[in-house]
Order: C-alpha cells, then sequence, then structure tokens
C-alpha cells in the first residue's frame, strides 16, 4: 500500500481537547472542563475547517481522524457537523476513512450508532489494559469489564476498529505482557496500536520517575516484551507495520500513514498540528493555540485560531522524512523521499553513512527504497543519530 | 640610589598555607607599599587563579622602604616564591636574586616537606635565613615545637625565631626589623662597574609588551640605554625602567643591589631567558653570572579541543600562556582517537591542572586532557636514543635495548599514626625506602619513587590514606632503566592512542583490567555490540564486551510529535560533535575522561 507510487494522501485532524480527567501517562493537548458551550465549539470547528480549505485548495481527502483528549465526549451532532463542513470544503474521496478515538468508560450505544450515522466508519479505542489494577494504576476511569463491553458494542456498530494497549508497566513481567496479548489476539481485532509505556515531560509519571517512585522494567525485558509483541501479532495476522502498529493487510490507518509518509493533512482544535508541502522539498508547519479557550477566542474573532507557521526546509526537512518513515515496516520508498525533501534518497543518506548500518543488519537499502529490519526497528533512535 | 648597606633583598619561603602570602601583605602594608583601599588579600599573587588557589605561581617583587629603629630608611626588596613543588625552578631563581631569605613555619604544624626543601634550597643558595613562626594567634599554636622542628629537620638555630600573626599583624614590625638587622646587604663591584644584572623572571604584559624583572649586581641601568641579553645576544634599548611598589613605579635608573623591571620592546619571551646576564651593549662586564639551569618539563599530555573546530583558538591560546610560562611546552600532535591536539609539557601535576584551567577559564576552550606521562628514554637496538614525550611513539618492542624512566627523592612528614598506611602506598608505588626518621611527634620517610607512579594518583592517594595529614615534596634524581612495557587499549579492535600508557611489566595486566573495567562502565550501550581489550605488545591481556542496546525506539510518533521529537534528534547531532568514532561505534568523550582519571 505505502510503498506504491500513490502519494500519501490528504488528511484532515480534528482535536477535541476535553477529558474527564487526565491520564499520568499523558502528554497530549488535554484538558478537564466543568462544562463547555458545546455549540460554540462545533461552529469553532466548522469555522476552523474553512479557513484551512483556503490554504489547502486542490485536494481531496482521503482520511479524517477526530483525536484528543476524549473525542467520544463530543456530541454525535458535533461530530456530523465537522465531517459535514469538511465535505463542504473539498472532494472526499470514494472510501474515505473516517476514525475516532473512544474511552471505554464515556461511550455508550446510543452515542456510537450516533456517530456511525454521522459517517465514522471507524473507531480506536483506549483500552491500555485488560488488568483491573493496571488500569487504575495508569489512571483510567474504565474497568476491564468496561472494556470488554466497549470493545463488543464498537464490533457492532462499525465497520473498523482498533485499540489501545500499553505495556512495559512498572512491575509487569515479559511473562505477563505476553498472557495478556494473547487474550487481546484472541478477540480476532484487525488493528492493535502496542505502546511501550513512555515517561513523558510534564506529566505526573514523570515527577514519579524522577522522584524514584515509578520504575519502568529494565532494558532487557521491555525488549524481550518488544520482540514478544513481534513474533505474537505476527503470528495472529496482525504484523507491525509501524514500530507500534499492528493490522491485518489493508486494514493499516491509512490516516496515520499520512504522517510517516510525511504527507499533507489539516489540523483543526485547539493545538492541532497540520503540514501542508510545497515542491522541492519545503513543508510549512501550523500549529492552533494550545489552550482551548485562546483557540476558540481565535477562531471566533479571526476566524483561525493559529498559534504558529513555520517553514520546514532543507536538513531539518529531511531529519523528519528520515524520522517518520524508518518507523514503518515498508520504509522510505525513493519516491516518497523526493517528494517530501526534493531529493533522491542517496543525496540525503549517503551511501558512506549507511554502510555500517546495512552491514549490522539494521538497515535494508534496496530498489525499492531504505528500510529498518526487525533489528533496527528496535533500536531506531540510535539508527537514526547515525544517520544523521 | 640607596647605598649598598640600606638595601636588602629577600625572598619567603614556606609550605603552602604556612601563610606566606599573607605575611608578605603585613609587610608591604606597614611599609606604606599599597593604601588600605589597594590592599586586596594577598596582593602578590596577581592571577585569579593563584587568589582562589591560596597558592603562588610565578614569583613576584615588591619594593618596600623601611624606617628602622636608627631612624633611617632601608630598601627592602621582598620576593615572593611559590611554595607548591611544581615551581622548584621558580623558586631557586627567586632565591638568586637574594641575600637573605625568611623561613616561615606555621606555629600549629610545624615543619613540613615543602618547609625542608626549600629551606634547603635557601641554604644551598648560600642565603641567611630568618625563621618567623605563624599563626601565634590560634589557640593550638605550639612555639616551641616549630622551633625545635626546625632546628631538628633544618639544622639552623632557632631559639631567636621571632613568633608572629600575620592575619592581626602583631610582631610584624620585628620581622622587618629583624631583615635589618640580621640579614645582610647585597656586594657590588659598584655602580661605575659595567652593567651587570641578573634576569630574574619576564612576563608578557598586553600594554607594556615583554617586561623583565631583574636584580642589577654591578653598574647602573637606564632608560635609553643599549643593552645586550648575553646568553641569547639580543640587543635592545630600553624604553621604560621601574619599580613595583607592588604599583609598577618609573624610576630615572636603577643601581647595584636593586631590583626593578624594564621593558625594551621585545616581543618574543623566548628572548629573555630567565637566568640570563644582562649587560650593556657599550660596556659590556667580562664575565656573566652564573645562570640557572633551563626549567625542564616533567609530565606531558596531550591537550585536545573537544570541539574540533576550537582548534586554532587552542593554539592562539596556548601562544598567549607560552607568553608569561617559559617553562610550558607544546608542540602540535594528532590522535586517531581525539583529533588535532597539542603535547604540552609541565613542571609538574600542579602545573598541568593550572594551565588547563585557564585554558578553560580565560580563554573560555573545553578540553580534553590524556593521561599523563612522564618523558622516557629508549635506548634503542641500533644504539641510538630518544626521548619520549608520548607512550603511542613507543617504538617496536624488538627495536628496544632499554627503556629508562625518572625517579625522584620523596620527603613525607606524616604524624605517627598514618606512616604505616604510607609506608604500604609508597611500597606499592614501586618505591624504595631511604631513610625514615622522626621530627617531634612526626615521621619524615624518605623514598625513592619512580615518577610515572607519583604523576599517576599519588597525591590524591597520600591525601586520602593521611586524611590530608601528610606533606610531601619531591625533586628529580635522575633516570633508572626498569622493566617498562607499553599498554594499548583497542576499542572494537583498535587502538585508542590516547589511552596508551607505559606500565612496569608485572603491573600491566592488573592496569589493563582495570581500565577495560573501568571503559565498561562508562561507555553507553550502541547499535553494536564493542569489543574492549587491553594489549601488550599484541598479547591480548584483559577484555570486556558491551553488549548491543536491545531497545530504543519512541513508542508514539504521531504528526502533532514531530517538531518535539525532532528536536530531541537535533539534540542528539548536537551531542555527536563529542563523540569519536572507532569502526561502527561511537564513543562519548566523557568515557576516555573517566578512564584517563582511573
Amino acid at each position: 500500500m505505502n510503498t506504491t507510487s500513490a502519494g500519501p494522501g490528504f488528511g484532515v485532524y480534528v482535536h477535541w481537547p476535553f477529558c474527564q480527567s487526565k491520564c499520568p501517562y499523558c502528554d497530549f493537548n488535554s484538558h478537564v472542563r466543568e462544562a463547555i458551550d458545546e455549540p460554540r465549539w462545533r461552529a469553532g470547528l466548522v469555522a476552523e475547517i474553512g479557513h484551512m480549505a483556503g490554504l489547502a485548495p486542490g485536494r481531496t481527502v482521503t482520511s479524517i481522524f477526530f483525536g484528543g483528549g476524549t473525542p467520544s465526549l463530543m456530541n454525535p451532532a458535533t461530530v456530523g457537523a465537522a465531517l459535514d463542513a469538511i465535505a463542504a470544503a473539498w472532494p472526499v474521496a470514494d472510501g474515505v476513512e473516517v476514525t475516532l478515538e473512544a474511552n471505554p468508560g464515556s461511550v455508550e450505544a446510543g452515542r456510537f450508532a450516533g456517530y456511525r450515522a454521522a459517517g465514522v466508519g471507524r473507531v480506536s479505542l483506549g483500552v491500555q489494559a485488560l488488568d483491573d489494577a493496571a488500569l487504575k494504576a495508569l489512571g483510567r476511569r474504565h474497568d476491564r469489564a468496561e472494556a470488554l463491553a466497549a470493545i463488543a458494542l464498537a464490533r457492532r456498530h462499525f465497520p473498523r476498529m482498533s485499540f489501545d494497549l500499553i505495556y512495559a508497566r512498572p512491575g509487569q513481567s515479559p511473562a505477563a505482557w505476553e498472557a495478556e496479548l494473547a487474550r487481546v489476539l484472541a478477540f480476532g481485532t484487525d488493528h492493535l496500536s502496542l505502546y511501550q509505556l513512555t515517561i513523558e515531560p510534564g506529566t505526573a509519571f514523570h515527577t514519579l520517575h524522577r522522584r524514584g517512585e515509578l520504575v519502568l522494567p529494565v532494558e532487557d525485558d521491555q525488549a524481550a516484551m518488544y520482540e514478544a509483541t513481534q513474533v505474537m501479532t505476527q503470528a495472529a495476522g496482525l504484523p507491525a507495520y509501524e514500530v507500534s502498529n499492528h493490522a491485518r493487510p489493508g486494514q493499516e490507518s491509512r490516516h496515520n500513514i499520512v504522517y510517516w509518509r510525511s504527507g499533507e493533512w489539516v489540523g483543526v482544535g485547539p493545538g492541532a498540528h497540520g503540514r501542508l508541502n510545497e515542491p522541492g522539498g519545503t513543508s510549512i508547519a501550523r500549529r492552533q493555540e494550545r489552550a482551548p479557550e485562546t483557540w476558540l477566542a481565535g477562531v471566533e474573532t479571526q476566524g483561525h485560531g493559529t498559534a504558529q507557521t513555520e517553514t520546514v526546509s532543507g536538513e531539518d526537512r529531511v531529519i523528519e522524512v528520515l524520522m517518520m518513515g524508518l518507523r514503518l515496516t515498508s520504509g522510505l520508498s525513493e519516491a516518497d523521499v523526493q517528494r517530501a525533501t526534493g531529493q533522491p534518497l542517496d543525496a540525503i543518506v549517503p551511501p558512506a553513512r549507511l554502510a555500517p548500518l546495512v552491514a549490522g543488519g539494521l538497515l535494508v537499502r534496496d530498489a525499492t527504497g531504505l528500510r529498518a529490519t526487525a533489528a533496527g526497528l528496535q533500536v531506531l533512535n540510535g539508527v537514526l543519530a547515525r544517520l544523521l | 640610589m640607596t647605598p649598598l648597606d640600606h638595601i636588602r633583598n629577600i625572598a619567603i619561603v614556606a609550605h603552602i598555607d604556612h601563610g606566606k602570602s599573607t605575611l608578605a601583605d603585613r609587610l608591604i602594608e606597614l611599609c606604606g607599599g599599597l593604601d588600605a583601599r589597594e590592599m586586596r588579600g594577598q596582593v602578590l599573587d596577581a592571577m585569579d587563579i593563584e587568589r582562589e588557589r591560596g597558592i603562588t605561581i610565578k614569583a613576584q617583587a615588591v619594593r618596600l622602604n623601611f624606617v628602622a629603629a636608627n631612624g633611617e630608611t632601608y630598601l627592602i626588596n621582598l620576593i615572593d616564591t611559590p611554595g607548591h613543588v611544581d615551581f622548584t625552578y621558580e623558586v631557586s631563581r627567586s632565591l638568586r636574586a637574594c641575600e637573605g631569605a625568611i623561613l616561615v613555619v606555621d606555629s600549629t604544624q610545624g615543619v613540613e616537606a615543602q618547609t625542608v626543601a626549600n629551606a634547603y634550597m635557601a641554604v644551598e643558595a648560600d642565603l641567611d635565613i630568618l625563621p618567623v613562626v605563624n599563626k601565634i594567634d590560634l589557640p593550638a599554636a605550639d612555639m616551641k615545637m616549630a622551633r625545635d622542628a626546625i632546628e631538628e629537620s633544618i639544622g639552623i638555630d632557632a631559639e631567636d625565631a621571632i613568633g608572629v600573626s600575620a592575619k592581626t599583624g602583631q610582631n610584624v614590625p620585628l620581622v622587618l626589623q629583624a631583615i635589618v638587622d640580621k640579614l645582610p646587604p647585597p656586594t657590588s663591584a659598584g655602580e661605575d662597574a659595567p652593567l651587570k644584572a641578573l634576569l630574574v623572571d619576564s612576563w608578557y604584559d598586553p600594554y607594556l609588551g615583554v617586561v623583565i624583572l631583574m636584580r642589577v649586581v654591578d653598574g647602573r641601568i637606564r632608560k635609553g640605554q643599549k643593552i645586550r641579553i648575553m646568553g641569547t645576544g639580543a640587543v635592545r634599548d630600553i624604553d621604560r625602567v621601574g619599580i613595583l611598589t607592588p604599583k609598577a613605579v618609573l624610576v630615572d635608573e636603577l643601581g647595584p643591589g636593586e631590583i626593578g623591571f624594564f621593558t625594551a620592546a621585545i616581543k618574543d619571551i623566548a628572548e629573555c631567558r630567565v637566568g640570563d646576564t644582562i649587560t650593556d651593549e657599550r660596556n659590556r662586564t667580562a664575565e656573566a653570572l652564573l645562570g640557572f639551569k633551563p626549567s625542564v618539563p616533567v609530565v606531558f599530555c596531550g591537550l585536545y579541543p573537544t570541539d574540533a573546530n576550537d582548534y586554532n583558538d587552542l593554539r592562539d591560546s596556548l601562544g598567549k600562556l607560552r607568553l608569561n610560562d617559559a617553562s610550558f611546552h607544546f608542540e602540535p600532535e594528532s590522535s586517531v582517537a581525539l583529533g588535532l591536539g597539542f603535547r604540552c609539557g609541565f613542571l609538574g601535576l600542579l602545573h598541568l591542572e593550572i594551565i588547563q584551567e585557564r585554558l578553560e577559564r580565560e580563554f573560555d576552550l573545553d578540553l580534553l586532557a590524556t593521561a599523563p606521562s612522564v618523558v622516557y628514554k629508549i635506548n634503542k637496538r641500533d644504539g641510538t636514543s630518544f626521548e619520549l614525550h608520548n607512550p603511542a611513539d613507543m617504538p617496536d618492542p624488538t627495536h628496544i635495548e632499554s627503556i629508562e624512566e625518572p625517579w625522584i627523592r620523596a620527603t613525607i612528614l606524616v604524624p605517627d599514626e598514618y606512616l604505616g598506611a604510607v609506608l604500604q602506598l609508597c611500597t606499592d608505588k614501586r618505591g624504595e625506602q631511604v631513610e625514615l626518621t622522626y621530627v617531634g611527634a612526626r615521621a619524615m620517610a624518605v623514598y625513592r619513587l619512580p615518577l610515572a607512579e607519583v604523576v599517576f594518583d599519588f597525591y590524591d592517594r597520600l591525601k586520602s590514606v593521611t586524611r590530608g595529614y601528610a606533606s610531601f615534596d619531591y625533586h628529580l634524581e635522575g633516570y633508572t632503566a626498569g622493566d617498562l612495557v607499553k599498554l594499548d587499549i583497542l576499542i572494537n579492535g583498535e587502538v585508542v592512542d590516547g589511552l596508551s600508557q607505559v606500565v612496569e611489566k608485572s603491573r600491566a595486566e592488573l592496569r589493563g583490567r582495570a581500565v577495560c573495567e573501568k571503559l565498561k562502565d562508562v561507555i553507553p550501550r550502541q547499535l553494536f555490540k564493542i569489543p574492549i581489550q587491553a594489549a601488550i605488545g599484541g598479547r591480548i591481556v584483559a577484555r570486556e564486551t558491551i553488549s548491543a542496546m536491545r531497545k530504543d525506539v519512541l513508542a508514539k510518533c504521531y504528526g502533532g510529535d514531530i517538531t518535539r521529537k525532532k528536536k530531541l534528534l537535533e539534540k542528539q547531532k548536537k551531542g555527536k560533535k563529542r563523540m569519536r568514532q572507532f569502526g561502527n561505534v561511537e564513543i562519548p568523550q566523557e568515557a576516555f575522561l573517566a578512564a584517563l582519571k582511573l
């Protein structure tokens, strides 16, 4: 799919910044509010979609993603309004992928039916764990039973679904993770996002970790869990197509692939990021205001909440194209490199610099392009540091 | 001009921290050399580092006017001398300009190793010695102990030693009067004899150019005079003549027995070798003064910029430092491990540290220093021999007949309770005992030791086994052949030249193992496994392996993460400047430092 000469497509990302509570590991732009005036927010999103359409004419939308925060706190009417606005702003491809992130604790049958009716075809559930103690430690509001119920419900309502799990949690052994993953794979899902717990700056976990009150499994255990994950998902017919993402062939997240192939998307809503590319290897990065109220005020007074517009080109662009592209198991194609950087692959990665990494079994360079081997993917940070 | 019998040229010698510089400050203050506002603590220590570390690096001279008990004004030239063993050479040159010396001993500590070494130097230079016991204001002061120790260890009469407190000023005027009464005036062939002056010191001043400190022996020196520096043959016209009070004050001329400075449009400090004789170009003296032995660097190390782009800055900075410090040597060298840098020679370890610190502080350079090494004499089978400054340059062992290494004679004074630990340390360091006596309640151990063992970590270990109560001094004794080999460290199969060292054969394996273990600890895991080996002449004697990194990848990276994650990568990329490449392995420079500090 993504190694074809066809472009990566054009995505629209819509950010809903509100959560019922903050999770201690999450560094996404999320905020807890007593109450919000949803019609105002709906109008804001619609207005900003219109603004973005003016900046990105001539594109056909191939994917839409409602992320957050907790988008499953949105009224289905708000989702519908945003989808209508998108359809009014750009041509929409047949079979467009429309994904919405949902929390197992915040879903109910009525909502799911509403989202589906509004046009959502894929739901991504933040299950995170199938262990009540672990869910509590991760600060989640749902328990195992609710997670299982949400999975069943999502299955009934949406043609496609995915769910997220966090592993390499404090105190988790490789054996415990393998058992948990085996149970998950038994559900027969088509797509899984399996993330190792990462301590991000600015989160509650970061503080605990620094104080030594939260201890992650040692590197060798983390590696063992990652390796087991690759073997087990492969055997279950959901091989990795990205560092942390697994799917049955054809069920990959088209929207996320836009990011990894350095394609184009617009970002709508507080803290959303967008990228519009120009020929010759230049990309225009936009970031919207993070604070919900600031963003809303911007949209209401000037039609958009853009906080920053930055031109990314040259070496800077090369770094991000490599950093994103090598996350995919299919790697970077010659065509994607040329399109995104304006240069051939050999120019951005001199063969001499590549040689030790290829010889060491971490990268493969062939006629289709450049990709990391399974071993290389596992130490991608180190590989990138050597490439740059 | 002052009559000879009203001049006293005096040095102050002491062990470090016994209050030499503070006493000098009090003497200057009493004679009105500086007003109260100008008195900073330790005015003779001009450099920041000297003041911070409380040690005197360069000898300085100051002229005092003292009204003695007889109502007459005497001119006292005071030369401050460095207290540290590295600067023994500077002490000896200061002493050559004097007729007398004040020996300062701390009344709470008694005689220390440097007290003995410096006092012996003063005796050898034929100076009269005036003992002064300092810090009598402290509760622990013990005049009798200090006097007895002086008599026992140095063998001079200390019955009349003056007890003073340089800190409070108590009894300091008595010292001035004793200088006049007990120390001799200079002698001279007179002011009409041909000029003969001793070049005591020289330094580079950004405004004045090279400034020369000298002691007039015969004749007169004045502005406009054409002088010749006899050793180098340089001929110059004098622009300025002056004295230091310690402020520079210009005078018309200086006569016999006087100490002062001159400038003569000299650009290159190499023209003015310390110990040289200055004479009148048109009326030359028949005989030069007895010169000093040139100072010889005994410890070498490589200095490399951590950022290769700073190479030229480093070269310029070393050149500037050398202007002020003729005892410091440098020449370019290149290392596979470390890139382009300089092999630098120092008088000792402290000298090395001071130069490195000055480079980093005054010139804002980030430096990497290789393991300090001594100078070995390599005698080859073909009958030739040469001095080895860098262990990496050691020829193949099959071409070597013998290797000689420098030995020192060390004097260690230590309270009895720590003597056992000190003797053990000396034995560990291949020491040979020469003498073991007692000075009061303390033991004085004299040992022959290989200098290489002393530069390694001797000071630190001595300090730790004696809780800082030992004092230590040494002088070079000469070269002795030893059973020495070159120990190489290989990372990823490549010899890291910056880590090569010459070691005694019987200790080589142990050392090799220690370095490998240390490197294993400090080198972070990499993409590939890294073998670390120690080898002697191609034979591997120790081996460690750093296993490859197993997991290092960002779990999540979506559209909104790009900017932040990219910054992390860029940060890593900047860090690469400090990495050194060995095949497919990159080693952070900190790792070398840690291994060298072993």
